[in-house]
């Protein structure tokens, strides 16, 4: 409550921060941001997305976006005022706008909606979302390599899919490596709060891992590495500048040439409605340059990376062992599903920890 | 035993914050004013203090920066909450809703860049103390600080007349008006206090605790510090035990999951605050020795000239 109030507070502030181009009858692209674009993370890499658009396609089209939009019921009113300035094609880029998008998408049929990491879709509205797992399978192939006292710290953020198919990648990954690795999980139950993430990266620390990872967005649980003398991987985007000698790599999220393609098929009038769900092969995100690694690891990184891109390597290749030891139902053939991946709920063997909630 | 020492380390970081800006909200709630803008103040603190420390490289520079911005905000509620009497509760929300904004803009310039953090005390032979050694001597000056703080405030408050006067206009303005004390001068400089206090608490986060800006990074520190005063009832004393306390519960509910207690983390993430309404349940029922809220917290005073 609390969060949304602030959420709301700064909504209500910078929601009138609109930056827009001016001319005519261009196509115009809408954008809904739940960050400042100053976020260095989740907002950050959206903006980096629209700036890249904008350079490709700035002549055809104008841009407008709006930060800081809380999720919920107030979305909806920060989406309509897209559709009324006239935009024609609006990104809404966090999960809970789904609902308010979906109104607005029904009210306005003319209007075409892209929406993130969501799962409702309508005739004028898309979902799109990466594949992040795959990037968190090299990162555990690289933290069981680089591990010296064989315990990895993984900061979660809420336990939902995305998250907790993340660490299963990421336990996988490093068991083919060493299969007595150890995983320590601490949730932070948010997505931000530096303080707090910092706080959890010292926990785990303390507790014994010296490779921290992470799955909130701000870069305090690196610094807190780079000052004890750990490893870390980055999350969202580039974070090396905060720790030169600490960051392994990050999952970058690069969402320019998705934005790019589906802004052309607006204007060509091919747009229809989709579920996109990229992986590394489709650009949807980036592994940032293999540092701070001997050459041997980096080449395995790298060779995991270029398997994943030609299909040859699946982070969840059946049989999957479960944390009661059975084996999960595989259901996509050789692999987990895409819809169990997406609704992923349990733990993996070999992670001697609770999911919370079940 | 060095996990302890560790576990004691992030307590003290983590309740420093809470610490320095309950103090300062307390003062300003003796002396009968409710600002609900801590938040707002300590985001401001944060950026400015951020901006002076990296613009002169100097961590002091940056507290000095913090402590303005929070003092200056803290006018502008002054201002509208006494000078002009308008409702304290929603000028005081007001004045978080305008922090968070005007933080995001004044730190945009400097979002993803870095400082050198404040640095600890090393005492050769002292620090080296097992167990207690860095707990002691080896922290950072805002701590040492914000223990000196609350210790000034308790004397201020309990041992010299002015602290008397404050106290008296918190609970009976319109007596302390009839006796000829300044009930707005006095307010005013409370206020101020609890800005100078909030904006240092906030500069804390970005030269200390995780050294770089960014918007929104006080992440609601400023709302749990307006509860523990709550949580102390207005006495220094018990704000101590409540910002370790509280410091404590949030470090070890993270350790608790690293070793796999079979907690819910939701749950354990709660349990702070369900300490807070545990303890004021627990003070309302037993009044005996508790002091409650000042008096006159709160309401508008209009002196009659």
């Amino acid at each position: 409550m609390r969060k949304s109030l602030l959420a709301l507070a700064a909504g209500l502030l910078l929601a009138g921060s609109v930056s827009a181009a001016s001319a005519a009858d261009k196509l115009k692209v809408g954008f809904i941001y739940l960050g400042p674009i100053g976020d260095l993370g989740w907002t950050y890499q959206h903006e980096l997305a629209r700036q890249a658009l904008v350079k490709e396609l700035g002549d055809k089209i104008e841009t407008t976006y709006l930060e800081n939009v809380p999720e919920g019921p107030d979305a909806e009113r920060a989406i309509e005022q897209l559709v009324r300035a006239g935009n024609k094609l609006i990104f809404t880029t966090s999960f809970g706008y789904m609902d308010p998008t979906l109104k607005v998408a029904k009210k306005y049929p003319n209007v075409h909606f892209e929406h993130a990491t969501g799962y409702k879709r309508d005739k004028n509205m898309s979902t799109y979302s990466a594949k992040w797992y795959q990037g968190r399978y090299i990162q555990g192939l690289i933290a069981a390599k680089m591990s010296k006292s064989g315990v990895l710290g993984y900061i979660g953020s809420f336990p939902i899919p995305e998250v907790v198919s993340g660490i299963n990648a990421t336990i996988l990954a490093a068991q083919t490596i060493n299969p007595n690795i150890k995983v320590k999980i601490i949730w932070a139950n948010t997505w931000f709060d530096p303080g707090k993430e910092a706080d959890a990266a010292k926990a785990l620390i303390d507790q014994g891992a010296d490779v921290v990872m992470q799955h909130t967005d701000s870069p305090a649980a690196m610094q807190i590495a780079s000052e004890r003398g750990k490893l870390a991987f980055g999350q969202d985007s580039e974070m090396i500048k905060f720790g030169p000698k600490t960051q392994l790599t990050s999952i970058l999220d690069t969402w320019g040439p998705y934005y790019i393609e589906r802004v052309k098929a607006e204007l060509d009038g091919t747009w229809k409605s989709e579920d996109s769900w990229g992986g590394l092969d489709s650009h949807m995100f980036a592994m940032a340059p293999y540092t701070n690694m001997p050459d041997d690891v980096k080449k395995i990184a790298e060779d995991a990376q270029a398997a994943i891109i030609a299909g040859k390597l699946h982070p969840f290749k059946c049989p999957v062992i479960g944390q009661d030891g059975k084996e999960i139902e595989c259901k996509g053939g050789a692999n987990l599903a895409d819809g169990q991946i997406l609704g992923m709920n349990f733990y993996v063997k070999g992670i001697d920890d609770k999911l919370p909630g079940k | 035993m060095e996990l302890v020492e560790a576990i004691i380390l992030s307590v003290l970081a983590a309740s420093t914050p809470l610490l320095i800006a309950a103090t300062g909200e307390l003062v300003t709630e003796r002396s009968g004013v409710l600002n609900l803008g801590v938040e707002g103040m300590m985001i401001v603190g944060a950026a400015c203090g951020f901006g002076g420390a990296w613009l002169t490289g100097s961590i002091l520079i940056g507290a000095l920066f913090g402590i303005i911005a929070g003092m200056l905000m803290s006018l502008i509620f002054a201002l509208m909450a006494l000078g002009l009497a308008v409702n304290q509760v929603a000028t005081g929300l007001a004045l978080t809703i305008l922090g968070v904004g005007l933080s995001g803009l004044i730190g945009a310039g400097f979002v993803g860049e870095r400082i050198t953090p404040a640095i600890h005390l090393h005492i050769p032979g002292l620090t080296d103390i097992p167990l207690l050694g860095r707990v002691l001597f080896g922290e950072d000056a805002f701590v040492y600080f914000s223990i000196a703080l609350i210790i000034g405030v308790w004397w201020f408050l309990y041992r010299t007349r002015a602290g008397l006067i404050l106290r008296a206009c918190g609970d009976n303005h319109v007596s302390a008006h009839a006796l000829g004390y300044p009930v707005l001068r006095i307010r005013t400089l409370a206020v101020m206090f609890g800005g100078a206090c909030a904006g240092l608490a906030g500069a804390y986060l970005p030269l200390a605790y995780t050294p770089f800006f960014i918007p929104g990074m006080t992440a609601g520190r400023g709302w749990i510090a307006l509860a523990l005063v709550v949580f102390a009832s207005w006495r220094p004393g018990r704000l101590v035990v409540g910002a370790y306390l509280f410091g404590a519960v949030t470090i070890l509910q993270l350790h608790a999951q690293g070793w796999g207690v079979g907690i819910p983390s939701q749950f354990m993430s709660a349990l702070p605050y369900l300490a807070t309404v545990i303890v004021l349940v627990l003070l309302s029922r037993a009044r005996t020795g508790g002091s409650t809220a000042p008096a006159a917290l709160g309401t508008v005073f209009v002196p009659d000239r």
